[in-house]
Formats: C-alpha cells, sequence, structure tokens
C-alpha cells in the first residue's frame, strides 16, 4: 500500500452501502426474540386489566370498586383518586386551562378512555373481575365531526378553555395577498383527512413496579420514545427522572409512531403496582389497542392556489383544522408542526399564508404515527396541483415539473423556514419517468379507456422531512410565549462503543428500533472504522434510563436512525480509532497517519508493524501503564451529536422543522371496477432521494413497509366512530389492515444525493410512501373517475362503495339522432321536488348580477358542463353530466336566464334529456346587497326528473338536488372571489383571530 | 373429556417432538399455555381473534390459530411451533430463505407466518405466486408489505423442486 495513499484509512473490506442480511434475524426466525411478553418478571407479579368507558362524553358521579375486590384472586383496584392522589395531570403542549390524567378524574371524553385497573393474580382473572367495578356516569352530549366540534353551541370537552378550539396561530410568509390579488387563477380546494393508525402487530407491554425505599418507580416498556416523553411521565409521577427507571425489551413487534402513545400506560402501571405493593404486567388486547391507543390526527383542510395560466404557482393558503381527539397528549399538536417548515412540498413557492386550529373532539387522542403530518399535508397539497392541472387542461406532470425547487438552488430555504439540504428533483422526475415506464403507462390508460374501462392515472412529488427538531413543537406557541419558555430546538443522538479486555467491541445505540435493523446498520458502521469483521461486533439497542446514554431525542421517530443516530455511532467509532491511532503511532514509533485498520488488524502502512484488534485494544486493559500521557485507560466512548442547521424558530416563525428532506416521485395506474368499484393498483412507480444509502437492502424493506401501510390508508383502513362516539372499528375484521392479495410489488426506484449535513450523507428513508402514496393513489382514482366528480368527494379511504357512488351508473350510449332532438323538458308524470336556500358571494349585486350573464362564468358554474353554446339572447345549449345517488347521466340540455331585473332577480332554469332519464329544473334568484359589499342570493327551485333518473327515489334526489346547486353557487362565489381579493377569507380571519402573520 | 370450569387439568402433548405437560384450566387459550406455561414464546399473539395469523402453530400437522383454541382441546395431541423449524440447530431453508429475502422487519408476525408456509410447501410443491399470496392472506404482516415473504416461500418451492429433480 502505499503510503501517500489519499485515504488515511484503507478497509480491506466495506459494508456500508451494501446489502447486508441483518444480524437480528436468526434469533426472530428461530422463535428465539426477546418480546416485552416475552420476558420473565419477578416474583409475585400481579397482572392488571383496565376498566375503559362506555361512552364518549360524560361525567363520573361514582367508581364503586368494592365488589371487585370481594372476587378471590382480585388483590387491588386503581382509581382516579388514587392518580390524584400519587400523580400530576401530564403536562400541555398549548397554554390552556386543559387536565389529562392517566386515568380519568372527573370526566370521560372518549370510549375507551380509562377508569379503572383492576390488579389481580392472573390476567384472565383481572379481565373477570371488569364488570364488577361499577362507574356511573352523567353523560353528555358529544362533539365528533371536527368542523361542528368548533362551532359555539357544541359540547365542550374541556370546560375551563370555553371552547373545543384549544390553539388558533396564523402564519404569514411572503406577501400572498398581493400574489392572489394579481393571479391570472385561482383555486381552492377542501379536502378531509381521516383517521387510521398503522396499528402494530405486537399490542403494548408495560411492566410496573415501585421502590418505596427510593421513591422511584422502574417500568419496561416497548415505548418507542422521543424520550422527551420521558420528562412528561416523570412530571406526571412526580419524582425527579432519576426515579423514573424506564427501560425497553430487545426486541418489539412493531411500532411506526404508536408505541410513542404507551406512555400513559407506563404512569399508570407504575401508580399500580405504588397500589398493591408488588410488580404488575399489563398486555393490551386488540380492541384496547384499536379504540385506546393512539390515532393519526384527522385534519379538515382548506388549500388555495394562486397560478399563472401555465400553472406556476406565486402563492398558497393553507387552512387546517386538526382534530386531535379528546386529549391535546405529548407530542401533539407535533402532528401539525412537523411539516411546518416544508408545508410547500417540493415546490418553489415564495408567498404562503398558513391558519392552523387545534379542535378536540370526543374521540382518541392522537399521536406519532409513520409519516406524522405528511399525509395530510401533501393530500391536500398534491390534490390541487392536480386541480390546478385539471383546471387549465395541462399535463400534471408539466404542472408538477414547472413549479419544483430549481436544482442549483440547494440548499434551498423555503418559504415557511425548512432547508431543504441537498436534491435535484428535475432530475428525480426524468429518471422516474424513463425508468419507470411512464410512456407504456400511458399507453395502458389509453387502451384501457378505449374499452370502456375506467384507468387513471396519478401523480405526487413530495419531499420526506427526517431527523426532527425538537423546536418545531414550540410553533403552538407565540413568539412571545417562546421568548418567556426559553428556546427548544436540536436532536441529540448517542451511541456508545466499548471495547473489552479481550477486544471485543460492544455497541449500544439509544434508536429503540422496531424491526428496522438498527443493529445490522450500526455494525456495518462500525467495522469499516474500525477495519474488523462485522459478525465479531454486538450491538445492543435495549435502552436502560438508568445507565445507558440518552437524550431527549433518543428513540425512534422522524425517521432519525440513518441520518443522525448511525451518524453518531460513525463518530463514536472515530473517537475509539483516534485513541487506537495514538497507542500504536506511540508503540511503533511512527505518525499516526501511517497507522492503518483493517482485516481485524492494525498495522503501519509500510507494512513493519502489524498487530491483532484486540490485542491492541486490550492493552487499554491490561496494561495502561504502557500507553502515552494523554490515556487514561480502559477503551470507552460516548458521542453525541446533534446538527447545528437545527435552530429555534427565529422571530419571523421560520422554522427549520427537520435537518434532512429526502426527494420522492411517485406515480401509478389504477382500475375501477365498473361493477363493485373496487380499485385495483396496475402499476405502481416510486422514486426515492434518501441521501447515500447504509444499506440498500433494508431502504427497500422500509419503502415496502411504508407502501403497503399506504394503500391501507389510502383504500381500506378508517377509524369509524358513530354519531354517539361510539367506536365501530374495534376488531381486525373491522379495521381492514391490507393482505398479500391487496398489496402489489411496487417498482423501487433510487438516486442518491447525499445531505451535506448528516455525518454519512444518509437521509430518513421510512416514512415516505405513507406520505405520497394515499396521495398518488387519490390523484389515480380522480383522474379515473374524471371531472364530474367533484374533487372534494374524493376522499380517504376509497373503499369499493365510495368509489362505487362516486362512478355512478353508467347511460347506455346515446341512440343515434338523440342528440338532434330539440331537448324539452318532458319529464311529466317523474319525480319532483321544491325547496329554497341561501348563499352569501363576496361581491356586489351588481357585479354577480353581471358575471352570471357572462357566458365563460355561466360554464364554470354548472358542475359537469363540457360545452355551452350560445343559441340566443341569454339562452344556451349545454352539454353536461350530471350525478345523482349511483346513476350518472349526459344531457343535452336547454339553460336560460329569463325575467331578468338587474340586479335584483332573474330566473335560471334548464331542461335536458339523456339516456337515463329527462329532467327540468328552475330557481327564482333574488339578489340583496349585504353587510361588507357582500350579495346574499335567495333561491326557490324546483326539480322534476323522469325515467331512470326518477328511481332514486325522493330523498336521495332532494339531498343530490341541494348539493348540485349548492356546487352552482360555490363555483360562482369561487369565480368571484378570484377577482376580489378585498376582503378576502384571509383578511377577515385575521381580523377575527387578531393575530398578525411574523413578518409584518 | 368432562371438564369443570374452576378446576385445573393436567394437559399432556407432544410439543415439538418431546412430551411436554402442564396445568391449565378448561379455558385457557392454546396460546396463553404454550407461551406462559411451556415456555414456548417463539409463538406470537397479535389479536386473539383470529384474524392476524400471528398465533399460527401446527397441530396434529394443520396449521391452526392457537389463539381460538383452548390448551385443553390439545390433549395427547402433536404441536409443533417455529422453535421445532431449526434441525440440530441449523436454521432450515424456509428460515433462511427469509433471511436471505429480507421477509422479516420485526419479526412479531413471522412465526405465523413460517408455520403456515411450512405447511403449505409440504402439501403444494410447485406454487404459482397466486398461490402463495392467497396462502398467506390469512396473515397480517404490518412491516413488510409482504414481498420478501412471497419471494422467500417462491425460492424454497423452486429450490426443493430442484433437489428432488437433482436426486437419483
Ligand atoms: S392472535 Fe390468533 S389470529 Fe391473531
Ligand atoms: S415483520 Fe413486523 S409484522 Fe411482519
Amino acid at each position: 500500500m502505499n503510503s501517500a495513499a489519499p485515504l488515511h484509512h484503507q478497509q480491506s473490506r466495506s459494508y456500508v452501502g451494501k446489502r447486508q442480511p441483518r444480524v437480528e434475524d436468526e434469533a426472530l426466525l428461530r422463535g428465539l426474540g426477546r418480546y416485552a411478553d416475552d420476558l420473565a418478571v419477578p416474583p409475585g407479579t400481579l397482572h392488571a386489566a383496565v376498566v375503559r368507558s362506555p361512552h364518549a362524553h360524560a361525567r363520573i358521579q361514582r367508581v364503586a370498586i368494592e365488589a371487585a375486590l370481594q372476587i378471590p384472586g382480585v388483590r387491588g383496584v386503581l382509581t382516579g383518586e388514587d392518580v390524584k392522589r400519587w400523580a400530576a395531570p401530564f403536562p400541555v403542549g398549548v397554554r390552556q386551562p386543559m387536565e389529562h390524567w392517566c386515568l380519568a378524574v372527573d370526566k370521560v371524553r372518549y370510549v375507551g378512555e380509562p377508569v379503572a385497573v383492576i390488579i389481580a393474580e392472573d390476567r384472565y382473572l383481572a379481565e373477570d373481575a371488569l364488570e364488577s367495578v361499577e362507574v356511573e356516569y352523567d353523560v353528555l352530549g358529544v362533539s365528533i365531526d371536527p368542523e361542528m366540534a368548533t362551532n359555539d353551541d357544541a359540547s365542550v370537552l374541556h370546560e375551563a378553555v370555553g371552547s373545543n378550539v384549544v390553539n388558533d396561530r396564523y402564519f404569514n410568509y411572503g406577501d400572498a395577498d398581493t400574489a392572489f390579488e394579481q393571479a391570472a387563477h385561482r383555486l381552492s380546494l377542501k379536502v378531509r383527512y381521516p383517521r387510521s393508525a398503522c396499528t402494530p402487530i405486537e399490542c403494548y407491554v408495560v411492566l410496573g413496579q415501585y421502590d418505596p425505599a427510593e421513591g422511584g418507580y422502574d417500568v419496561m416498556a416497548n415505548f418507542q420514545g422521543p424520550y422527551a416523553i420521558h420528562s412528561v411521565m416523570a412530571r406526571a409521577l412526580q419524582v425527579p427522572a432519576n426515579r423514573l427507571r424506564l427501560r425497553t425489551p430487545p426486541d418489539s413487534g412493531g411500532s411506526f409512531g404508536i408505541k410513542q402513545g404507551v406512555f400513559p400506560y407506563v404512569v399508570m402501571m407504575g401508580l399500580a403496582a405504588r397500589k398493591v405493593g408488588a410488580p404488575v404486567k399489563w398486555v393490551e388486547d386488540r380492541l384496547e389497542h384499536l379504540q385506546g391507543a393512539s390515532s393519526a390526527t384527522n385534519r379538515v383542510t382548506t388549500i388555495e392556489a394562486a397560478f399563472a395560466s401555465d400553472g406556476r404557482v406565486s402563492a398558497l393558503r393553507f387552512d387546517q383544522l386538526d382534530d386531535c381527539g379528546a386529549y391535546l397528549r405529548a407530542p401533539e399538536p407535533a402532528t401539525t408542526y412537523r411539516m411546518h417548515g416544508n408545508v410547500t412540498g417540493a415546490y418553489d413557492i415564495h408567498h404562503l399564508q398558513v391558519r392552523n386550529r387545534i379542535v378536540m373532539t370526543n374521540k382518541m387522542p392522537t399521536g406519532l404515527n409513520r409519516g406524522f403530518g405528511g399525509p395530510q399535508v401533501y393530500f391536500a397539497l398534491e390534490r390541487l396541483m392536480q386541480r390546478i392541472a385539471v383546471t387549465l387542461d395541462l399535463d400534471p406532470l408539466d404542472v408538477i415539473r414547472r413549479n419544483l425547487v430549481p436544482t442549483q438552488a440547494f440548499p434551498y430555504r423555503c418559504s415557511a423556514g425548512a432547508l431543504l439540504d441537498s436534491g435535484d428533483y428535475r432530475r428525480g422526475i426524468e429518471l422516474g419517468v424513463e425508468q419507470g415506464g411512464l410512456e407504456a403507462l400511458r399507453q395502458r390508460r389509453e387502451s384501457a379507456r378505449r374499452e370502456g374501462r375506467h384507468y387513471g392515472i396519478g401523480y405526487t412529488v413530495a419531499v420526506e422531512p427526517s431527523i426532527s427538531n425538537m423546536g418545531y413543537i414550540t410553533m403552538a406557541q407565540t413568539p412571545e410565549e417562546r421568548r418567556r419558555a426559553g428556546p427548544k430546538n436540536g436532536a441529540v443522538s448517542t451511541a456508545t462503543i466499548s471495547v473489552d479486555p479481550l477486544g471485543s467491541v460492544s455497541v449500544h445505540v439509544s434508536s429503540t428500533p422496531q424491526g428496522q435493523g438498527h443493529r445490522t446498520v450500526a455494525a456495518q458502521v462500525v467495522a469499516d472504522v474500525l477495519g474488523i469483521p462485522l459478525e465479531s461486533i454486538r450491538v445492543d439497542v435495549e435502552l436502560d434510563t438508568g445507565k445507558d446514554a440518552w437524550s431527549i431525542a433518543s428513540g425512534n421517530y422522524s425517521s432519525r436512525f440513518a441520518g443522525a443516530v448511525a451518524g453518531a455511532v460513525h463518530n463514536a467509532a472515530l473517537k475509539i480509532r483516534a485513541r487506537l491511532d495514538a497507542i500504536a503511532a506511540q508503540q511503533w514509533q511512527v505518525s499516526v497517519e501511517d497507522i492503518r485498520f483493517g482485516d481485524g488488524r492494525i498495522y503501519t502502512a509500510d507494512g513493519v508493524h502489524s498487530t491483532s484488534f484486540q490485542r491492541l485494544a486490550g492493552a487499554t486493559h491490561w496494561a495502561p501503564g504502557t500507553l502515552p500521557e494523554s490515556e487514561t485507560g480502559g477503551l470507552r466512548e460516548t458521542a453525541f451529536w446533534t446538527p447545528a442547521e437545527l435552530t429555534a424558530p427565529d422571530d419571523d416563525e421560520r422554522i427549520n422543522s427537520s435537518l434532512c428532506y429526502g426527494f420522492i416521485f411517485d406515480y401509478c395506474g389504477v382500475e375501477l371496477d365498473s361493477l363493485t368499484g373496487r380499485v385495483t393498483i396496475d402499476r405502481y412507480v416510486t422514486l426515492h432521494d434518501a441521501g447515500r444509502m447504509l444499506n440498500p437492502q433494508l431502504v427497500d424493506g422500509q419503502v415496502r413497509g411504508a407502501f403497503a401501510q399506504a394503500v391501507g390508508a389510502a383504500l381500506y383502513e378508517a377509524f369509524h366512530y358513530n354519531e354517539d362516539g361510539s367506536f365501530a372499528s374495534g376488531t381486525l375484521a373491522d379495521y381492514l389492515i391490507p393482505t398479500t392479495v391487496e398489496v402489489p410489488d411496487p417498482t423501487i426506484l433510487h438516486m442518491e444525493t447525499p445531505s451535506p449535513f448528516t455525518p454519512l450523507g444518509a437521509k430518513g428513508v421510512g416514512e415516505g410512501n405513507n406520505m405520497s402514496t394515499p396521495v398518488c393513489i387519490a390523484n389515480a382514482v380522480a383522474d379515473a373517475l374524471g371531472d364530474a366528480v367533484e374533487p372534494g368527494a374524493i376522499e380517504l379511504p376509497l373503499t369499493p362503495s365510495k368509489v362505487r357512488m362516486l362512478m355512478g351508473i353508467e347511460e347506455p350510449p346515446r341512440p343515434e339522432g338523440v342528440a338532434e332532438e330539440n331537448a324539452q323538458a318532458s319529464a311529466g308524470g317523474g319525480s319532483k321536488l321544491s325547496a329554497s336556500d341561501s348563499v352569501e358571494i363576496p361581491a356586489s349585486p351588481q357585479q354577480v348580477f353581471a358575471s352570471i350573464l357572462d357566458p365563460d362564468t355561466l360554464k364554470a358554474m354548472i358542475p359537469g358542463c363540457h360545452s355551452l353554446e350560445l343559441t340566443g339572447d341569454n339562452a344556451y345549449r349545454a352539454d353536461v353530466t350530471v350525478g345523482v345517488g349511483m346513476i350518472r347521466a349526459r344531457f343535452d340540455a336547454r339553460v336560460e336566464l329569463t325575467e331578468l331585473e338587474p340586479p335584483h332577480s332573474l330566473r335560471l332554469s334548464g331542461a335536458g334529456k339523456s339516456g337515463m332519464g329527462d329532467a327540468a329544473g328552475a330557481a327564482k334568484i333574488r339578489f340583496s346587497e349585504i353587510e361588507g359589499g357582500k350579495t346574499r342570493l335567495d333561491y326557490d327551485y324546483e326539480v322534476t326528473v323522469g325515467g331512470k333518473i326518477a328511481s332514486v327515489g325522493g330523498r336521495m334526489l332532494s339531498s343530490a338536488s341541494k348539493m348540485l346547486i349548492g356546487q352552482i353557487f360555490s363555483r360562482l362565489s369561487q369565480r368571484l372571489s378570484g377577482s376580489t381579493s378585498k376582503g378576502s377569507l384571509w383578511q377577515r380571519l385575521r381580523a377575527l383571530t387578531g393575530k398578525r402573520g411574523g413578518d409584518q | 373429556m368432562y371438564v369443570r370450569l374452576d378446576e385445573r387439568y393436567r394437559v399432556t402433548l407432544t410439543l415439538n417432538g418431546r412430551e411436554r405437560s402442564a396445568y391449565a384450566e378448561p379455558r385457557t387459550q392454546l396460546c396463553d399455555f404454550l407461551r406462559h406455561s411451556l415456555g414456548a414464546t417463539g409463538t406470537h399473539v397479535g389479536c386473539e381473534h383470529g384474524v392476524c395469523g400471528a398465533c399460527t402453530v401446527m397441530v396434529d400437522g394443520r396449521a391452526t390459530r392457537s389463539c381460538l383454541m383452548l390448551a385443553v382441546q390439545v390433549e395427547g395431541r402433536r404441536v409443533e411451533t417455529i422453535e421445532s423449524l431449526a434441525k440440530e440447530g441449523e436454521m432450515g431453508d424456509l428460515q433462511r430463505a427469509f433471511r436471505e429475502h429480507h421477509a422479516l422487519q420485526c419479526g412479531f408476525c413471522t412465526a405465523g407466518i413460517l408455520m403456515s408456509c411450512h405447511e403449505f410447501l409440504g402439501r403444494v410443491t410447485d406454487p404459482s405466486e397466486a398461490e402463495v399470496r392467497d396462502m398467506l392472506s390469512g396473515h397480517l404482516c404490518r412491516c413488510t408489505g409482504y414481498t420478501g415473504i412471497v419471494q422467500a416461500v417462491l425460492a424454497v418451492a423452486r429450490a426443493r423442486q430442484n433437489n428432488r429433480q437433482e436426486a437419483p
């Protein structure tokens, strides 16, 4: 080896970047894994079962436990009274007088909320005794729908707050108002993202112990971090953090964020152990898990874009309403802010306004769930981009391309503060298009459509953040509140490497993995740095807060392993190597530059000196006297690492919410079954740039796992609550997780743009498809359904029945010559209904009146209008597709505006024929000016239908007409507000909340 | 056998080729009995209502959900669990294929999946991918997206097929 070689340390073999079978696997494949429920428990351990609320909202009058205590084998019952005596409520992330205790103390606020804990000699006995606890409830009204929960007359969960909206923040970056004013086009879209969860196959397990001598708790739980929550638990238990020893088992049966939510049970079982003076173990069952563990946050978003005729977006507005359930459980409202810095996605959009509200409802509290905040943001943003393309009649991919962050701009500062570390998004798109076979997919769509099949293509680009900035959570506070509380930021990761007297290497990381293969990757990194065989290294991932190095960012979340934790491992290994360098250099009287590591040996570049790694490393224990003066003996190094780029939010409310930002480009082809409505994914292509890949096989495993979960979220999974708040998804037969036959194998493509900010250039990769795939599938379904379906009606999960409803019944082809006939209403004998309604439009009566008379506006107003042709004075012939219930029909219609009395009233009437029957309708519209230069339209309308359409029945017809007419006016309103920016929704909102954007 | 609900019975069975016995209540589920009374913790419990498949074991050679069976029902019968798959300390071909194809992440679903695959490959020697997927559809895995599992099963079937053909 040439001593002048540019690389200081040459390795005989390198592991990083290569496919490497996992060191974890053999034990798991032999059934020798040690999961939480497999571990031995101390003699005398008792078992717990949790009494839960059957009501969504009720005041607790009395909890009677006497009968339970009489049952043989029952050793005690923990109630809210005990909890009040020994514990405190959990700290909450917003400044509001709301309390969350580990057991309900005064009220229950969701079905499944823990009310008492039975402690008995075995789990069966404990469960038997559940029924004998008598709880008297005073049932209260419920708030389930997040929008209704914001109403003044809604039932309030936390009375002291006075409202269900517990946090309301408004952010303004750049000058969105002007951008909207000047833009050629505007489009707004309202979407709802449902509740679902990644539901690991292993449920929660906790073993609590209490030591009265030390006044401390010792709890084993399959908790996954973040360890910032350790502080939350210690505060609730009212002990210093060193009196809450929290331990994790060697193996965990999956988490995906969900096992963060075990923390209230850590406190609960600690208290249960204290109550009975014995260790208490609790194993959650599946019903408990589904109804009470944790859920992703459901969100209602109204998103609006200002854009040019080529699809270039100049400004965005987000109005996000996040439903965090019954309690704001730490780290919520983090879902809302995890994406905040990069809420503009992969796009270069300068002007941005965001309003975020957090609302409480009578549902289980939300928490970490793989993708965390990402699926919700991208569902709105990428649906909107698709709508922009449809509106402008452009290829959606062209609209995406035109808006991407340009390659030369990296590192790119987003308007809300994220610093996109690296990337080449345009090249990503080109690679994806070529290697994924987009052209062939387009041809498949063409030929499917020629055959009359429903086939659509959807696209998504997404930025996948990883390594969260602990400071983003404080965005829920105002700059003033943050200043008072002191700065929060960073993301400290830790790793420890020790070399024992026989020279073997042990690594410890505080990343609490749940199946991702952290032990393998950590060993790959260390093997490369120290030049020793991977098999010789032992990696320990159990975390014991009483003994191990850890910090608040420890744990397994925000895809932080590859970027941050593996980086800390690398740094710890470098520290070990530097010490061995110095020892070898002194022993051999050479310069440290000449020392090499490889093949399990340490040697000089010229080959004169060589010794085994074990021998030299062992010398630190056996013969410290022979070492250089700088040496203290022993060989153990801990590295702490936190990136400088993760600064606290600034006074302008900009936040670099994560350290790394990977890039994803997805597209897919789906087909809808016209009989059943089932969505089949024909092809799915997903391109990832996650920086440097440490182990490509594990990267693909992460992508596949995330993809399968996302297919579930897109097509099958949702937590359903009935109107009274009862929970309707309590078994895996109700909550449908996709199996092998529903999950296709995606085409996975990679590119590598290393992160300049992480020690190894790696970024996170595990959550990307949870973010990108649901909306990609929705966009494809939208494409397959066509323009006649109201965009906001495309809601996840796209179950067969929902899709079937959206598809409607195909009308038979129009018989020859029908189109030539004069389409007159001939609907006699069919269903008839009349009703009235009103709507407010932000423009003067003159403006509204004039625009209805304008053919372009009229065309834009009518949903599903393919063409509108002037046939006389204010008389038109229209080609319109209308859906009523399951029936969808294309009408050849006449539309007329008569009885014109500008600007006071007019009559809008139409009549048409279709293969599915006839329809006629007329509305008398009256215009009155109201406060703020707006107009109220009052309208009475009458609809008559005949033929097949009439078969849908009066109720369906009435709601369909109401919806259709509502759509007509909301389209009018949207079109008009597009040309008037004064008194815009945003300005009104701001005036209303009295809050000002950061840059004003 | 006539049982009383409040009594415990000694249940004797052949577990992974060895005769074992322990006490069980009539209502004790087989999965709990295997795990907590006999120490065979390789079998996992994911739902306790027969959907996830994690608890699958073989009872007299048939893949069976141990959460839907009582311990007293296996009296005198043969039960095989994941612990039986390694012969003489070496992992079997199915286990090795799972490692090779990254067919597991957290490994919690794996025990049940291996037992179903084991039974299936004993019955079906030349399966199509669709048949493999159909067999696996009785199992939920939240980590892998199933691709690696399907590949592993197909690879084992092919390899066994080749071995049979090469054998004289
Ligand atoms: S635990 Fe038996 S099928 Fe789920
Ligand atoms: S490997 Fe985790 S559930 Fe299958």
